[in-house]
């Protein structure tokens, strides 16, 4: 595979007030950047060079810490640059719409359910939406730059839409105040995208 | 040394409460004592105030019953670190983090069995309580180390037996420095990297731990007693360090406080029984 370091899809302070500036740039530019690095540098003359990420996660329980921190971390920031938009928001629509409101009952519920998981994942993580094996969805958390493809995770699936909670994500603007940047969040939620996700991973 | 000899009788009677289980076993008139202690009598008086700066709270702190456990005051104002932690760091991270772990530590405890326990018969069992004591609990003691283990103008090397057993365990000053970097820039995400003493050989490790467990915890392999430790939450240095960890990390020696070190490592040699799993 020949795996490449995205652009941001936007201006750094296209996110703006909700996301400032700097966090962005340091997120994309530093942290971001060093993990696709690190990634690319723990499976170079590999088995795992000519393969998927789908495939590396699948059994990244065999494979060096390195590829599980670092394959995570770019695969994850990867999704999440996606699924934010300077002009998110609001509700998801069509099929997406009706599996949120079949499977949490609404959107309120759906987001109560998903501030939770990311603001309970105590310490470094990410909160997510997933569609699961049965095409279901569910809301799930990891530690550290797991995901829900890791053969390590009680919970697998499919992310469609992910939210980073490790402090490098907030606390420039937002310091200890982790729930006002989940409540930001919100605000800038590609709909379109995580619809997309979704068609996809069915 | 003479200091910690005049206090030997009273460490003697704080290492009591610390383990009442094996003080029970051993005799029982101070089992008796051991019973009173931990429903909360008034902290015995350790001796002069130039004594107790010697062993930093750390007898009372480890005799109290957890539930009668006070939010410590930071032993500087908030820009004393600014060379290496500037001062809204460090207001943040005592006044919100460290203030917030306390009072949820207190808040999980409450009206269970583990009020009348100390911190350490806690951590002792700590797979047996629920995950809010673990994280606020762990939270809570080791900010209290970490605070006290800094100092405005510290970074002056160890001495006497702590610097001899850190010669012995890690061959040189500088190679303790670099080791206990290395644990501290190679912990992924959220937590701690440790200089302790083992509980079973009395030698010293280095070790780190994820998010705010620590070594005193039943859930770590090697388990012993924390004689300095350096918060990588990215909250401890991100305001100033961004996601340079590492030059967080290098400062962090220049504001070392030795003493309380030491300090800590002249009472765990004291107490060390009643730190045996």
């Amino acid at each position: 595979m020949n795996f490449e370091f995205p652009a941001l899809p936007y201006a750094y302070d296209a996110l703006e007030p909700h996301i400032d500036k700097m966090t962005m740039e340091i997120h994309h530019t530093k942290h971001h950047r060093a993990y696709y690095d690190k990634f690319i540098a723990a499976i170079k003359g590999t088995d795992l060079e000519n393969k998927g990420l789908d495939e590396i996660f699948a059994g990244v329980s065999k494979a060096s810490v390195a590829v599980r921190n670092n394959g995570g971390g770019f695969y994850n920031h990867n999704l999440f640059w996606e699924v934010l938009s300077p002009g998110g928001g609001g509700a998801p629509s069509g099929k997406l719409a009706d599996a949120i409101n079949s499977s949490f009952g609404s959107l309120d519920d759906f987001k109560a359910r998903f501030n939770d998981a990311a603001a309970n994942r105590f310490g470094s993580g990410w909160a997510w939406l997933i569609v699961k094996a049965d095409k279901s969805l569910a809301v799930t958390s990891t530690p550290n730059q797991d995901n829900p493809l890791m053969d390590v995770n009680d919970v697998h699936g499919r992310p469609i839409l992910g939210l980073d909670v490790w402090e490098h994500a907030y606390y420039l603007k937002y310091q200890n105040r982790r729930p006002d940047y989940i409540g930001a969040f919100w605000n800038l939620i590609n709909w379109e995208k995580v619809a997309e996700n979704y068609e996809k991973a069915l | 040394m003479k200091k910690i000899s005049i206090l030997m009788p009273l460490i003697a009677a704080g290492m009591l409460t610390v383990a009442p289980a094996v003080a029970q076993k051993a005799e029982s008139n101070k089992a008796k004592t051991v019973k009173t202690a931990v429903k909360g009598t008034p902290v015995p008086s350790v001796g002069t105030a130039s004594q107790v700066k010697e062993l930093p709270a750390e007898m009372s702190f480890w005799m109290t019953p957890a539930a009668k456990l006070t939010f410590p005051a930071l032993p500087y104002s908030y820009n004393a670190l600014s060379d290496v932690i500037d001062s809204l760091t460090v207001a943040i991270h005592y006044d919100r983090h460290h203030r917030a772990y306390y009072t949820n530590f207190i808040k999980a405890i409450e009206g269970t069995e583990m009020e009348v326990l100390s911190i350490y018969e806690i951590f002792n069992k700590m797979s047996e309580f629920p995950v809010s004591v673990r994280n606020n609990g762990g939270g809570f003691y080791n900010h209290v180390v970490y605070w006290q283990n800094l100092t405005p103008g510290g970074g002056v090397k160890p001495s006497g037996l702590l610097a001899e057993e850190i010669t012995k365990a890690f061959g040189s000053y500088d190679a303790f420095i670099t080791r206990f970097a290395d644990a501290a820039k190679t912990r992924f995400g959220s937590g701690w990297a440790w200089l302790a003493v083992d509980f079973k050989t009395g030698e010293l490790f280095i070790t780190s731990t994820a998010n705010q467990d620590n070594p005193l915890m039943n859930t770590e392999e090697r388990r012993g007693f924390p004689i300095l430790g350096i918060d990588v939450w990215e909250h401890a240095y991100y305001l100033k360090y961004q996601n340079k960890r590492a030059d967080y990390i290098e400062s962090f020696g220049k504001i070392i406080n030795w003493k309380d070190v030491e300090a800590r490592y002249q009472y765990f040699l004291q107490a060390r029984k009643n730190f045996l799993n």
